[in-house]
């Protein structure tokens, strides 16, 4: 009986986190449409529900009914294992993310390593769903993908090292709180920019989806699925981004601490903090798919490894050297 | 020349100039309109779906002398004709394969008496091939639903023909 409601009480706590997590993912796709629209003086979807906001909801039920088509020559285990794989991956990451002090699912010591080693194995789903389509666009697509996320995922942990040599812990309530006097972003600016575009590397956003480019690729590893199998796709990859908003939020940001330590701010609580600064990444996410044309891919290769890997690199030195010189190393 | 591009890269000067230029585009006002609920201005002489008009009295305008038949470019019109016990000469049919048509607007130049005429309506699709095979009473009752429109519409092209 103790033990039923042990675990009755871990899923509650796991849907508790899912189910925000899953409707802020439908909410974001409709605000990354609209942010979309709006740079490019458009209306955006703005008919179902109050603003357009049920849109994703629509979407969703669209691709619910709709027929899953299973190419007669893919792998069919796998081809049915991809999409599900990258929608999971994308959401148990979500367990070690502080929303403030003490609302986190599960406060591990090595968060940033879990959340590092699950994002990687996010490469799997898509190379995965390319190889057992068993067509060209999605293998093209699939080789693509996973040569620039295994580039740009070197030079995300590196600024992750940077990050942790001034916390000296690897737990992500840690990491916030070790930004109580100044967030990250100040000192490890040129860092933040660097894991900003790392990251739309990582994610496959523009100006780096070359995965899935349409005018070459059609739409790369997803190009044979339909139905809720792309719709998983889909919300693997949205929720993918939203993580990495809430990373470069936690790393640099000060996750859910307010900006200003004074009276009217700190009494709105942490998760808001944590929730505007997504938002506020996510914008920016959202804005540079609009202004930034799509880099070629031979450019791409070239901005990871021997632009963003050197620099990174260069400044991990930098600040292990600063912190050993001014004998700020943190102590544990 | 290139320790200033140097710059201009690591900075990202350009890429904050676009930013900055993309956030002032959002607050501007939307070039679009949201469709089904507002339309765009619809010119007078637009070539949308077809109609034949009447006379005031209820008399049909089309007198079947078949030029619009002949001009029309993609064959879609077929007209057979009748005399009247009045002694008029009516179409007794009047068919127009809207697939065919390329609204070039042919019909409605040559038609000496005003009778076919194309009207501002483009929303007329259908879920069936058949339904766009139009008649003579599905032109006819066009006319009849759309006749202010139409009559004000060539009205107001007049002075420029």
């Amino acid at each position: 009986m103790e033990s039923i409601n042990i675990i009755f009480q871990e899923v509650y706590k796991i849907l508790f986190l899912l189910v925000p997590v899953l409707v802020s993912v439908a909410m974001i796709v409709w605000l990354d449409r609209r942010v979309w629209a709006f740079v490019q003086k458009r209306q955006g979807p703005n008919v179902v529900g109050p603003f357009g906001l049920l849109q994703s909801l629509a979407d969703a039920l669209k691709y619910i009914f709709k027929e899953i088509i299973i190419p007669a020559s893919s792998n069919k285990i796998i081809f049915i294992l991809a999409p599900i794989i990258t929608m999971t991956l994308a959401l148990i990451a979500w367990a070690v993310i502080p929303f403030s002090e003490n609302q986190v699912l599960s406060n591990i010591n090595v968060g940033i390593l879990y959340i590092f080693a699950v994002s990687s194995l996010g490469v799997y789903g898509i190379i995965m769903g390319g190889w057992a389509s068993n067509s060209k666009y999605p293998f093209l697509g699939a080789i693509r993908s996973a040569a620039q996320m295994v580039s740009y995922e070197v030079s995300i942990g590196i600024i992750i090292i940077n990050v942790l040599l001034c916390v000296g812990s690897l737990n992500l309530s840690d990491i916030v709180l070790a930004q109580q006097n100044m967030w990250f972003i100040i000192p490890l600016f040129p860092m933040f920019v660097i894991f900003f575009i790392s990251a739309l590397a990582e994610t496959n956003r523009p100006p780096f989806d070359l995965p899935e480019a349409e005018a070459e690729l059609v739409a790369g590893y997803q190009t044979e699925y339909s139905g809720m199998m792309y719709a998983m796709f889909w919300l693997g990859e949205y929720a993918n981004i939203l993580l990495m908003c809430a990373l470069g939020s936690i790393l640099f940001l000060g996750g859910w601490l307010s900006p200003i330590d004074l009276y009217p701010f700190n009494l709105i609580p942490g998760a808001i903090w944590l929730i505007l600064k997504i938002l506020l990444l996510f914008i920016l996410f959202a804005l540079v798919k609009a202004i930034v044309p799509r880099y070629r891919y031979d450019q791409l290769m070239r901005l990871g490894w021997k632009i963003f890997l050197p620099l990174s690199l260069t400044y991990v030195v930098l600040t292990a050297s600063y912190l050993f010189y001014f004998n700020l190393l943190p102590v544990n | 020349m290139k320790i200033i591009r140097f710059f201009k890269t690591v900075l990202m000067i350009d890429f904050i100039g676009g930013l900055f230029i993309a956030i002032k585009e959002i607050f501007k006002s939307k070039k679009t309109i949201n469709y089904p609920f507002e339309k765009g201005k619809i010119s007078p002489r637009y070539r949308g779906e077809h109609a034949l008009r009447r006379y005031p009295n209820g008399e049909e305008r089309c007198i079947a002398c078949k030029l619009c038949e002949a001009v029309c470019p993609a064959q879609a019109i077929t007209i057979e004709s009748a005399e009247r016990e009045d002694g008029s000469r009516k179409t007794t049919r009047y068919d127009i394969d809207m697939m065919k048509c390329i609204y070039c607007g042919l019909c409605e130049e040559s038609c000496p008496v005003d009778a076919i005429v194309q009207g501002p309506n483009f929303e007329f699709s259908t879920e069936t091939r058949e339904e766009l095979y139009y008649t003579k009473e599905k032109l006819l009752d066009n006319g009849d639903r759309w006749e202010n429109v139409l009559a004000a519409n060539i009205r107001s092209d007049n002075p420029y023909r």
